[in-house]
């Protein structure tokens, strides 16, 4: 089992306070209204289904490649998406659907491009793993386990060289704290005093290493300590807690340009991708002990009922929107055409899909 | 027209460039307060600031990225490379992260970087340090390569690298640092993708960049006093883009070919081009394409031995001799 995968039973009691409500209380979470707490479970709500969607589309051969899903992390990607300001940036890894639908990126053109579509957010040329919208704030989407640490960092760069007040939050698994890129990133963002917020999204499982079998030392967020970074830990199965937690830290990597890592807390009922038989690593017990008692969806549907904000209908409508939502996602993206050999060669270069402003001269492609 | 080094050239085009945008940045190992480890930067910090000058750890892999990354928000950073060799632990940022992620987003990010710094063995630095990866950067759709072999060009390319919205990799020489040649006073920017004639001819075609232009200018006066043999010596000065059709001009009017390149030969720069010529002007070769490379072994640390695992003067008019054989 892994190092963090401890049932919740035997917590401390400090998480399990912060699973029943504490942070419900923090100061970003207490001035939400209603309407908002109810668009925070949407969200979770519409990205387990698009997830659930897509899982039916691989499984009908839709999809090629791989698909790491998200669901059960839905918690993580919503609480810190939902705090970003216009300055403030964000970029993640390949398990990026969640992250993509956090920021607002339109459910079709994310179908769309898992079909390999030319309507696809990247035309088809990016797949499961590489959505952007740079419109968004949102840049990417990337497949190499921590190479996207350096690029959030260079965000938060430029943010700061530009005077801009926002911060960006640099999203990463678990399985990505050993990667050299990523400690030398901590190490830059520590020495120029970069508001950039490093977040691991530990799920406990470096695809089928535990966490125990793969870092070494006493925990993830930790290792800041050696770059005089801050860091903080956070039960990343409620979003309220996911909320209160990274506003803190987006706080004063905004106004004090301090960098941090935050290890969130999390988990997947799926395996790493839809390839993984996730038969040999863990036990179908402990998947079952997190649905039934850590499920990010559940637990704020059940505080947001305590509250009076949700309903049995409101929930119920809820769930079918979110249903008909991705199967309409499918049903454009099955409709969609897909690219022609024509459009292999586009965006390639600035210049080439802008001739009229092209500088340079000769072969910028070869046969 | 005054008369500038290589390194004057370059700091004079990053002055301009600097000047010009406010974001572009200089960055990399020692480009500040030590003034550039072949001091490029020499000036700089003290003219711009720490904000625009910036040292770096030695930490290519995260200084690179920062800089990717910086430039999808529209900084132009300037990396300097202490050497091109080591970017080889930074190669995910380089060919993963900079040359894909226009294309893996559809079109809607931007990454104009230039990364710059010395690419060249024949300094007695060992395998480790002399690797020449033009070859293996242009393998990779989506980048530019830049090679100069002068003054004029060094800093006529770079300005026009750090204008472009693509990322291009700004590959110098630390043997030519030193050298000098006539730069205009007035702003150049010399397009990429033209290939200069730098020494007409009728008898041979000599296809070649970087220092082993020199080397192939320098063959080229003894050919053609005690040969007798008119060689036109062509330099590609980028890479990607190619400028092919200089070449096959040259070719149609002289024949013969021989690439000269400081290139370990197996699916070298040289090997695409002899491919694209004999594809291309098959009906114009009198003979077969020649070629000179480094001889296939890593960089050999012996310094008279080095001189001769490189194209050289010497070598080049012996391979030349042979191609008009």
């Amino acid at each position: 089992m892994s190092k963090k995968a401890v049932p919740i039973a035997d917590q401390k009691d400090e998480a399990k306070v912060a699973c029943t409500g504490k942070s419900s209380t923090a100061p970003i979470n207490a001035k939400l209204s209603k309407e908002e707490k109810i668009e925070l479970h949407r969200k979770m709500v519409r990205i387990r289904r698009f997830e659930e969607r897509s899982l039916r589309a691989y499984q009908a051969k839709k999809i090629g490649g791989f698909l790491h899903l998200y669901i059960g992390q839905e918690a993580v990607a919503v609480g810190c998406c939902s705090l970003m300001g216009s300055d403030d940036h964000i970029i993640t890894a390949y398990r990026d659907h969640g992250h993509a639908m956090a920021v607002g990126m339109d459910t079709k053109a994310l179908m769309a491009e898992v079909y390999g579509k030319i309507t696809g957010c990247s035309k088809g040329k990016g797949g499961s793993m590489h959505y952007f919208a740079p419109s968004l704030n949102y840049w990417g989407g990337h497949g190499i386990v921590g190479g996207q640490i350096p690029l959030g960092t260079g965000l938060a760069y430029a943010l700061k060289y530009k005077k801009l007040k926002g911060a960006a939050m640099a999203f990463m698994g678990d399985g990505a704290v050993n990667q050299g890129a990523v400690h030398e990133a901590y190490n830059l963002a520590a020495l120029w005093n970069l508001p950039v917020i490093f977040v691991i999204e530990n799920n406990g499982y470096s695809m089928g290493t535990s966490q125990e079998r793969s870092s070494a030392g006493p925990g993830l967020a930790q290792r800041a300590e050696a770059y005089g970074m801050n860091w903080g830990t956070c039960f990343g199965h409620d979003v309220y807690e996911v909320r209160a937690t990274m506003d803190k830290f987006l706080t004063l990597a905004r106004e004090k340009h301090q960098p941090a890592v935050v290890e969130i807390d999390t988990y997947r009922y799926r395996g790493h991708s839809v390839a993984d038989p996730d038969k040999t690593y863990r036990t179908r017990e402990e998947i079952e002990e997190y649905r039934r008692t850590k499920d990010p969806i559940q637990l704020f549907q059940q505080a947001l009922l305590d509250e009076g904000v949700l309903n049995d209908a409101i929930i119920e409508q809820i769930d079918s929107e979110a249903k008909a939502e991705a199967e309409l996602a499918a049903d454009f993206a099955e409709a969609s055409p897909f690219p022609t050999p024509d459009d292999i060669q586009k965006d390639v270069y600035w210049e080439t899909d802008n001739p009229d402003k092209r500088t340079s001269k000769g072969r910028l492609f070869f046969d | 027209m005054p008369v500038l080094t290589y390194r004057e050239a370059i700091r004079a085009a990053l002055t301009e460039e600097l000047t010009r945008d406010e974001n572009v940045v200089l960055m990399g190992e020692e480009v500040a307060q030590f003034h550039g480890a072949y001091k490029v930067s020499e000036g700089l910090l003290e003219k711009f600031g720490p904000d625009r000058i910036v040292d770096t750890p030695i930490s290519e892999a995260g200084f690179i990225g920062m800089g990717v990354g910086a430039s999808m928000l529209g900084i132009r950073p300037v990396m300097e490379l202490m050497f091109w060799s080591f970017s080889s632990v930074a190669f995910d940022q380089i060919l993963n992260n900079a040359a894909n992620v226009r294309y893996m987003s559809g079109g809607l990010i931007n990454c104009p970087i230039v990364i710059r710094g010395p690419a060249n063995g024949g300094t007695n630095v060992g395998a480790t340090h002399s690797h020449t990866p033009e070859n293996v950067l242009a393998n990779h759709p989506g980048v530019k390569v830049i090679v100069p072999s002068t003054a004029r060009d060094a800093k006529g390319l770079l300005k026009a690298a750090i204008r472009d919205n693509d990322p291009c990799f700004f590959l110098e020489n630390t043997l030519l640092y030193g050298e000098k040649g006539e730069v205009p006073e007035t702003e150049e920017v010399i397009p990429l993708g033209v290939a200069d004639v730098k020494r007409e001819g009728t008898d041979l075609t000599i296809v070649t960049y970087g220092r082993c232009v020199l080397h192939s200018l320098a063959a080229a006066e003894i050919l053609e006093k005690e040969h007798d043999i008119s060689v036109e010596v062509v330099d590609l000065r980028t890479i990607r883009p190619l400028d092919i059709d200089t070449v096959l001009a040259s070719v149609k009017k002289t024949h013969r070919v021989l690439i000269v390149e400081e290139q370990k030969p197996f699916a070298s720069v040289g090997s695409q081009l002899a491919y694209m010529i004999q594809r291309e002007a098959f009906d114009e070769l009198d003979g077969p394409i020649h070629r000179l490379a480094t001889i296939d072994a890593p960089a050999i640390y012996s310094p008279p031995v080095e001189i001769e695992q490189l194209p050289n003067p010497q070598r080049v008019l012996k391979a030349a001799l042979a191609a008009v054989a």
